[in-house]
C-alpha cells in the first residue's frame, strides 16, 4: 500500500461524503483560524511594543508623585499630590549620586485649546526644560528647541509636533508664527520630526514649552508644580541602577526612611512595557487554550466520523483483506485517511486565519482604533499545520486499528 | 497443489460447540476443476473459508502448494491469499466508486507489484474487459463486474482460484457465459480452480464433484472427459 494509493482512496472517500467531509474539516478549521489568528493578533502587539520601546527610548524612566502613607494617613487619588520640586530635578541632574542618569526634566503639564488664525486645537502643553529633546529623543525637524535663556526669562515660545502643525496650520509654515494657548500668546520657534508610534498617547501630539512660562501663564495659580520628573539613564541596560540611584537621591531629599513610605513612584519605560506586552501574552494564551480545546473537540469530531466510516467500509475492509491486504495495509490507509481529513482541515483554517489576519487592518471599526495589525508568523504556521495533522494521526488510531482488526469472513458478511 | 488431511472446525456459539467440518481429507492436483456442492449447513462455506485461508482448522493440516498454511497468524494468510489464491465471490465484491482496472490492479498493490498497470490490463484482456478498464462497478452489468472480478483473481498469478457461487447473482445468460469462461480458463491456462454452488447444472462445468453433508464428504465424482 503505498502512499500515493492511499491519499488517491482517501480523497476519493472524502469525495464520497462531501459535506460530512466538511463539516468534520470545520472543527479543526476553526480551532487552526483561531489559533493562527491570535498567535498573529499577539505578534502584532509584539511588533508595536517594540515600535513603543523604540518611539519613546527604551532608557526611559518616569517619576511620579505618589501619597506618603504613613500611619493613619487617608490615600488620595494618585497624581493629586505635589511632592516633587524642581529642587528635585536639580538635585538628580547634579550627577553626584547617580552617575547612571545622563539628563533629568521636569514635566508641568497643562492643557489647554490652542488656536491660531481661526483654527483652533486641543493638545497637552508640556513645560518643561532644555534637556527635553535629549531625554524624550525628539529631533527638531525646523527651527530651534527654547534655550536656558528662554526658560530663566519665562520667555513664551513653543515647540510643536506634527499632529499640531497639520491641525492648525495645514500649509502654513509654523516657524515665527504666534499661537494662543489658553488665550496667551506664544511664537512658535520650532517643529518636531515625527516620531511615529500610536497607542499609549501619540508622541506627535504635543506643544513644548519653557517651564517657567508654563507656571506663570498656564497654571492658574497652582505654583511651581513639577507633575513628572522624567530622566533618562545612561544605556537601556543601566536604568535598574538609575532607579535605585534616583529613589535613593529622592528619599533622602524627602527625609523618608522606609522605601514603602516613600511619596514618589518610580516607573521606567521598560516596566510599562513589560508589563502591557505580559499582560497581551496572558491574554492569548488564554484565548489560545480556549481555541485549543476547539482543536480537540475537532479531534473528536473526527475520531468519530472514522468510527463510522469503518463500520460504513466493512465490507471494502473485508474484500481488501480477502485479497491480500495485511493489519498495516488497513491500519495504514485509515490513518493516512484521517490525518488527509484534519491536515486539509488544518490547511484551508491556516488561509482562513491568514486571510482575517490581513483583512483585519482594512475593516473600519477596526482601522479607526489603535488595534495593532496583525502578523501571521511562518513558525506558527507550520506548526499549526503539523499539529492538525497530528491530531488526525492521533484520533485516528483507534478507528484505523478497529479497522485493521477486522476478521475478513465477517467483514465479507457484513451488509 | 492442495492438500487437506483430517480437517476438522469447530465454532462456538455462544455455550453451544458447532461442528462444521467433522475430517475432511480432500486432495485436488494442480489443473483440476472442482465443483463442492452440498445444502446449506453442509459445511462448504466453512471448507471454502479455509480453502482460501479466510480462516484456520480446528485439527488436521493443509497443505497449500506446498506451505503447510494450518497454524499461520493473520498477515502470513494475507500474504498466501494475496499470492496464492484468487477469490471470485458471488456478490461480485469489487470495490465502489473505483475503476475496473484499478480494482484489478488491487493485489498487486499489496504485493508491492511493479508494471501493475499493463499487468492489469492484460488480465483485464483475458476476460474480455479491456473496453471496460476505466468505468466503475456500478457501471457494469452484473457480468461484467463478475468478469472484473475474475480478472482480479488472476493478476497475481495465483495457484488456485476459488469461486464461491460466482453465478449466484447473475441471470441464466450471464451465469453460463461465466462459466464457459472459467472452462476456458481451466482448459487453455491449466488453472486449478475450486468451484462453490448448489447448483447441478452449474456444477457440470466442472471435471469432479465433492458433494458435503453434515460436515463430511459424501461422495467425490470424477467425470469422464
Amino acid at each position: 500500500m503505498n502512499l500515493f494509493e492511499a491519499l488517491r482512496v482517501a480523497f476519493a472517500g472524502l469525495l464520497a461524503n462531501r459535506l460530512r467531509s466538511s463539516l468534520t474539516m470545520l472543527g479543526i478549521l476553526i480551532g487552526v483560524a483561531a489559533v493562527i489568528l491570535l498567535v498573529a493578533v499577539d505578534n502584532g502587539a509584539g511588533v508595536q511594543i517594540n515600535n513603543q520601546i523604540q518611539a519613546l527610548g527604551a532608557n526611559v524612566i518616569f517619576v511620579y508623585p505618589s501619597n506618603a502613607r504613613g500611619s493613619g494617613g487617608v490615600s488620595q487619588g494618585f497624581g493629586t499630590s505635589q511632592t516633587l520640586t524642581m529642587a528635585d530635578v536639580d538635585a538628580i541632574n547634579s550627577r553626584q549620586q547617580d552617575p547612571d542618569v545622563v539628563a533629568a526634566i521636569p514635566i508641568a503639564q497643562s492643557g489647554g485649546q490652542i488656536t491660531f488664525a481661526n483654527q483652533n486645537y486641543f493638545a497637552p502643553t508640556t513645560g518643561t526644560t532644555v534637556d527635553f529633546p535629549q531625554v524624550r529623543d525628539y529631533q527638531i525637524a525646523e527651527g530651534s528647541f527654547f534655550t536656558q535663556d528662554d526658560v530663566a526669562s519665562q520667555h513664551r515660545v513653543a515647540v510643536i509636533g506634527q499632529t499640531v502643525v497639520t491641525n492648525l496650520f495645514g500649509t502654513t509654515d509654523p516657524v515665527g508664527q504666534t499661537i494662543k494657548i489658553n488665550r496667551q500668546s506664544f511664537r512658535v520657534i520650532g517643529v518636531f520630526a515625527a516620531k511615529g508610534g500610536s497607542g499609549l498617547g501619540s508622541q506627535d501630539n504635543v506643544v513644548v514649552a519653557p517651564i517657567t512660562a508654563v507656571w506663570a501663564y498656564l497654571s492658574g495659580g497652582r505654583g511651581k508644580n513639577v507633575s513628572q520628573i522624567v530622566a533618562s539613564a545612561s544605556s537601556a541596560g543601566t536604568v535598574t541602577q538609575a532607579e535605585t540611584e534616583i529613589t535613593a537621591i529622592l528619599l533622602q531629599r524627602h527625609q523618608i526612611s522606609d522605601v514603602a513610605l516613600a511619596d514618589f513612584q518610580i516607573q521606567s519605560q521598560q516596566d510599562i512595557l513589560t508589563q502591557a506586552s505580559s499582560i497581551a501574552t496572558a491574554l492569548t494564551l488564554v484565548l489560545g487554550a480556549i481555541a485549543g480545546i476547539s482543536l480537540v473537540v475537532g479531534g473528536i469530531g473526527i475520531m468519530n466520523i472514522m468510527l463510522v466510516t469503518v463500520t460504513e467500509r466493512t465490507r471494502e475492509i473485508g474484500i481488501r483483506k480477502a485479497i491480500g491486504a495485511r493489519w498495516r495495509d488497513v491500519l495504514t490507509q485509515f490513518l493516512i485517511e484521517a490525518m488527509f481529513l484534519s491536515g486539509l482541515g488544518g490547511a484551508l483554517g491556516i488561509a482562513l486565519g491568514a486571510a482575517l489576519a490581513y483583512e483585519a487592518p482594512h475593516i473600519p471599526a477596526i482601522a479607526s482604533s489603535s488595534f495593532p495589525p496583525p502578523v501571521v508568523s511562518i513558525p506558527s504556521v507550520l506548526l499549526a499545520f503539523g499539529v492538525s495533522v497530528g491530531i488526525g494521526l492521533f484520533f485516528g488510531i483507534y478507528p484505523a486499528n478497529r479497522a485493521a482488526r477486522l476478521h475478513p469472513i465477517e467483514a465479507l458478511r457484513h451488509e | 497443489m492442495i492438500g487437506l488431511e483430517a480437517v476438522t472446525k469447530t465454532y462456538r456459539m455462544g455455550k453451544v460447540e458447532v461442528q462444521a467440518l467433522r475430517g475432511v481429507d480432500l486432495h485436488v492436483d494442480s489443473g483440476d476443476f472442482v465443483a463442492i456442492m452440498g445444502a446449506s449447513g453442509s459445511g462448504k462455506s466453512t471448507l471454502m473459508n479455509i480453502i482460501g485461508c479466510l480462516d484456520v482448522p480446528t485439527s488436521g493440516r493443509y497443505l497449500l502448494d506446498g506451505t503447510d498454511v494450518a497454524k499461520l497468524d493473520d498477515d502470513h494468510l494475507a500474504v498466501i491469499r494475496n499470492r496464492k489464491i484468487g477469490f471470485v465471490f458471488q456478490s461480485f465484491n469489487l470495490i465502489p466508486r473505483t475503476t475496473a482496472l484499478h480494482n484489478v490492479e488491487m493485489p498487486l498493490i499489496y504485493a508491492g507489484i511493479p508494471n501493475r498497470r499493463s499487468r492489469a490490463l492484460e488480465a483485464l484482456e483475458a476476460v474480455g474487459l479491456a473496453n471496460r478498464a476505466g468505468h466503475q462497478p456500478t457501471e457494469l452489468s452484473g457480468g461484467q463486474q463478475q468478469r472484473a472480478a475474475i480478472a482480479r483473481a488472476l493478476v497475481n498469478n495465483p495457484a488456485i482460484l476459488l469461486a464461491d457461487e460466482p453465478t449466484g447473482n447473475l441471470d441464466s445468460a450471464s451465469s453460463v457465459e461465466i462459466m464457459k469462461l472459467l472452462a476456458e480458463l481451466n482448459q487453455q491456462q491449466a488453472r486449478t480452480i475450486v468451484l462453490i454452488t448448489h447448483e447441478r447444472d452449474i456444477a457440470a462445468f466442472a471435471n469432479r464433484v465433492v458433494e458435503l453433508r453434515d460436515g463430511l464428504i459424501l461422495s467425490d465424482e470424477r467425470r469422464a472427459a
